[in-house]
């Protein structure tokens, strides 16, 4: 029995688990790097809960999540964490003759739909934001997550910060009470099923409306100016991110200052056990991510994610050194 | 009473009978038109996909063209094997147990009853028994907390079939074995388990069709692999969480892939159905 | 009683090779004795299989029970995330358990007896064999695949035709129109209950028409013979001497209903939230254990597996039913 287990997968194969905001970066990460070394990353897209899980019970060599865990929370689990990438999370919905771009909302009006209380798509308070469109007199079909996501954390944390119903109602969270609409499995989960759905709304990073051609919507940012979710726009709310001063690098990127701010943009954190099980694993993926940050700054951009400023990866790789326990 | 013609009680009862038989054939047609849907369904959307790659290639990233179902297909494969090689043997034990040694003891049948009720145990709760007795443990998921939980959904399939055909073995035949001399095993063997050869195996095909469609047992245990791995402590790649993660997902090309693997899984369990029917019944016209 | 006798002879009775024989049926009989103690043991390990499960549920389970007592039975809310203790009850997974699989059974048991009386009174004997290879198909066809078309074909089949009807059929009618109530959804419990219904149907089916084919001629003759249409004589000769073992069919039936976890998680919806319209989302306690167990820990992990143990004794309570029902049936048949 024991000859058929003889392992025929690479001994520096890394395993990682979480988010699902990431998967498409990763994934492609994977693939070229596995064509420059030869060494293959698995990398379950099972959501950033999934995620925290599978490396506190450390079944895995790393965890990513875009819900970051505070200072007290990663001394408490003896966990390191640091941002890998950037991306921006986009509404987007199905509606027949709209199309990507066409449709803007506000926070007031986003929180409004997600709490059930806007319920038509011709309700007076959509019509406004949009005064040349003709939306129909349908049903608003909510698709949200069902899994603890750091995309509906990020999301959550926005319509708290720009809605005070939200806020006292629903509050942020991975995992929230939603008043209304049916639970999907992930990024690619509330892709599918909006795709699937007419006159359905969710939220998603924004890899997966590009990759999937879904139409998306266009949010009213702080500074009041409607904006589409560019890399400029990601970049523009990326900019003012403390990463030097904040243990842990907890940063939430929401809802930040700047005419062409994004609204919702948001990282993805990598946690690794600080004394890891399988040193030897760890070491590989350290240098899977020494790789990501060097020459993987390219495919992150075609994709529309933001790779992380030069300065802030000095500081990741002197993180590594002083916290990660290698020997 | 007059006749059926006049007799207007009568009428009203003809009446009510058309009602009955109609709806009788409209259920028949409602149960088949599903049945056709789905295949329908199944065999439009899996058969473009259909092709070499599919069973030389390794499942692909997302977003990209290409890529096949090797790793999961052969993933699943040894998951299968090992799950009925672990739990037939013990199937056939127990039933050979309850069938010949056991036959009429109260044993057999508490035995009989509890394995009734895990025939039908949703397997989800499998998934979690597995998860809590061999993955927490083990630390981590695998292949070989895959193949258990297929193990323990096969054994209550085979022991239920395996005790069935050997009641189904006439006696004089057993008689004949012992009075020529044979010990009590090898009656048994020799002669019970030739007799009843046909059926044993139908159960354990139906055993394979089974486990072959579970997606549910295998979530928390074996998890997936995107790559090719025959490291059975580790996560592998198989077919049904392949196919769950896949169709979830919007790609395009994850989608043809995931309805060509529910067409290959499909085809497999109901071959396999009707192969079990096909020695069932030769073994009747004997 | 064989090897018994057969232990009795150590000493050769005469010198025509007998002490070969001696030889050779005392390693038989070693033989014999490890054969039965391995088939024992094998049968014994049938039941430790249902004792360990039951017992890895508990252990799993207890942190919940320990926390929540009575009040998860009562309680709606589910909130994993809520600091500084989750606030979970089963109520929301009970009720799409039960609801799904009992509005399952209303479509699938007329349905299905509705096609047994066909194959044995109905049906041309040509067809009786391909037509009830067809619908034990429909057992065969693994779970995921009914999720996958269920989600895909059905769902949005229902939503756009099937349910703006019925919403609009009901609007007037006082207690239906909040039963069918908009908005029409791809994803509901009425999905799920019908895709439930389609997937028990063979088991009613199956049975149902082996038990009517234990029905004695004799009895149906006579009914006919007395001016019985074929309908009267199903309704009032072949059912009430079935009944047992159509009930049984039935319970079977409903067992698997209620553990279904594939094809209802896709097409349920994952909402917690009891609303009363069918046509809403909902869940069911394999749903949500298959949507929320990778990521659970602690208490939240402890509730899903306190969930499952409920749902394991509700299987576990029905499928008792049945089979003391069919263990009456067997018995008045004389087995």
């Amino acid at each position: 029995m024991l000859g058929l287990v003889a392992p025929v997968a690479h001994a520096a194969d890394i395993s990682g688990a979480g988010s699902t905001f990431a998967f498409p970066i990763f994934s492609k990460w994977a693939d070229l790097y596995k064509k420059e070394t030869g060494n293959g990353l698995n990398y379950q897209s099972i959501g950033s809960g999934a995620g925290i899980k599978q490396i506190q019970a450390k079944t895995v060599t790393f965890g990513a999540t875009d819900a970051p865990m505070t200072a007290d929370e990663l001394k408490k689990a003896g966990l390191v964490q640091w941002p890998m990438v950037m991306g921006g999370i986009v509404p987007v919905v199905n509606l027949d003759g709209i199309k990507p771009g066409e449709l803007v909302l506000d926070g007031t009006v986003l929180a409004n739909i997600f709490l059930g209380t806007i319920k038509k798509w011709d309700d007076a308070a959509i019509k406004k934001l949009n005064p040349s469109l003709t939306l129909p007199s349908t049903a608003i079909t909510v698709v949200r997550r069902a899994d603890g996501s750091g995309t509906t954390f990020n999301f959550t944390d926005y319509l708290s910060k720009v809605s005070n119903n939200w806020k006292a109602d629903v509050g942020a969270g991975a995992s929230v009470e939603w008043p209304v609409g049916v639970g999907a499995k992930g990024n690619d989960g509330v892709a599918g099923n909006v795709g699937q759905t007419k006159n359905a709304i969710g939220y998603v990073e924004y890899a997966y409306a590009k990759q999937n051609k879904m139409t998306h919507v266009n949010l009213v940012n702080k500074a009041g100016k409607t904006v589409s979710p560019t890399i400029a726009a990601f970049q523009s709310a990326a900019a003012s991110a403390d990463w030097a001063n904040s243990p842990g690098y907890y940063q939430i990127l929401t809802d930040q200052a700047g005419e062409q701010s994004w609204p919702i943009t948001a990282a993805t954190f990598i946690l690794m056990q600080a004394t890891p099980k399988d040193a030897e694993a760890t070491a590989e993926a350290i240098k899977f991510f020494t790789w990501a940050f060097k020459s993987g700054d390219k495919s992150a951009e075609e994709l529309d994610y933001i790779p992380m400023p030069d300065s802030v990866v000095g500081l990741i790789e002197k993180t590594w050194a002083t916290q990660l326990k290698l020997k | 009473m007059g006749s059926p013609k006049t007799n207007p009680y009568y009428a009203g009862r003809k009446r009510i009978n058309l009602l009955a038989m109609g709806l009788c054939y409209g259920a028949t047609l409602f149960g088949l038109t599903w049945l056709v849907m789905i295949l329908g369904t199944l065999v439009s959307n899996g058969l473009p996909g259909l092709s070499l790659d599919l069973l030389t290639q390794n499942t692909p990233p997302p977003n990209s063209t290409g890529g096949g179902l090797a790793n999961a297909i052969v993933g699943s494969l040894m998951l299968t094997a090992i799950g009925v090689g672990i739990g037939a043997p013990i199937g056939l034990l127990a039933g050979t147990y309850m069938a010949e040694y056991g036959r009429h003891s109260k044993l057999t049948s508490v035995i009989r009853f509890i394995n009734d009720i895990l025939l039908s145990a949703p397997s989800i709760i499998i998934g979690l028994f597995v998860y809590g007795a061999v993955v927490v443990p083990m630390g981590g998921f695998s292949g070989i907390a895959g193949a258990l939980a297929l193990a323990v959904i096969v054994i209550p399939v085979v022991v239920r079939t395996t005790e069935d055909m050997l009641l189904l073995v006439p006696n004089p035949l057993r008689e004949a074995a012992s009075a020529l001399g044979l010990p009590r095993s090898l009656v048994i063997r020799r002669v019970a388990y030739r007799a009843a050869k046909a059926g044993l195996v139908t159960g354990v095909l139906l055993a394979v069709a089974r486990v072959s469609g579970e997606t549910a047992p295998l979530l928390f245990t074996v998890l997936n692999n995107q790559f090719w791995s025959l490291d059975l402590t580790g996560s592998i790649a198989n077919l049904p969480v392949t196919i769950n993660n896949f169709v979830n997902n919007p790609d395009p090309n994850w989608k043809k892939l995931a309805w060509s693997g529910a067409l290959l899984i499909t085809f497999a369990v109901l071959s396999l159905n009707i192969a079990a029917r096909v020695l069932g019944s030769s073994r009747n016209e004997k | 009683m064989a090897s018994s006798g057969l232990a009795k002879t150590e000493t050769p009775i005469d010198n025509n090779g007998s002490l070969e024989r001696a030889r050779v049926l005392r390693s038989m009989r070693l033989g014999d004795v490890l054969f039965e103690s391995l088939t024992r043991t094998a049968a014994i390990s049938v039941l430790l299989l249902l004792g360990g499960i039951i017992i890895s549920l508990f252990i799993g389970a207890w942190p919940a029970i320990k926390t929540y007592g009575f009040d998860f039975l009562t309680t709606q809310r589910w909130a994993p995330s809520l600091k500084p203790q989750p606030i979970l009850g089963a109520l929301g997974p009970i009720y799409g358990t039960l609801v799904s699989s009992l509005l399952a059974m209303v479509i699938a048991v007329p349905v299905g007896l509705g096609i047994s009386i066909f194959l044995t009174e109905l049906c041309p004997h040509v067809l009786r064999r391909p037509i009830s290879i067809a619908i034990e198909l429909l057992a065969g066809i693994p779970s995921i695949i009914y999720g996958m078309w269920g989600f895909f074909v059905l769902g949005p089949f229902l939503a756009e035709h099937f349910q703006p009807a019925v919403i609009d059929f009901f609007a007037d009618v006082p207690v239906l129109n909040v039963i069918f109530a908009g908005p029409a959804s791809n994803l509901s419990l009425f999905n799920a209950a019908l895709i439930l219904a389609i997937m028990v149907l063979p088991f009613i089916t199956a049975i149902s028409r082996d038990v009517f084919a234990t029905v004695p001629v004799v009895l149906k003759e006579a009914a006919y013979g007395a001016g019985c249409t074929t309908w009267e004589v199903v309704w009032n000769v072949v059912i009430p001497y079935t009944r047992v073992g159509v009930i049984g069919g039935v319970m079977l039936g409903l067992g698997r209903a209620l553990g279904e976890t594939m094809a209802v998680a896709f097409v349920i919806g994952n909402a917690f939230k009891i609303k009363a319209s069918l046509f809403a989302p909902a869940t069911t306690i394999s749903a949500a254990i298959a949507s929320e167990f990778a990521e659970s820990d602690g208490l939240h992990q402890s509730s899903l597996i306190l969930l499952g143990l409920l749902l394991f004794v509700l299987t576990f309570m029905v499928l008792t039913a049945a089979r003391i029902m069919l263990m009456r049936l067997e018995r008045n048949q004389g087995k």
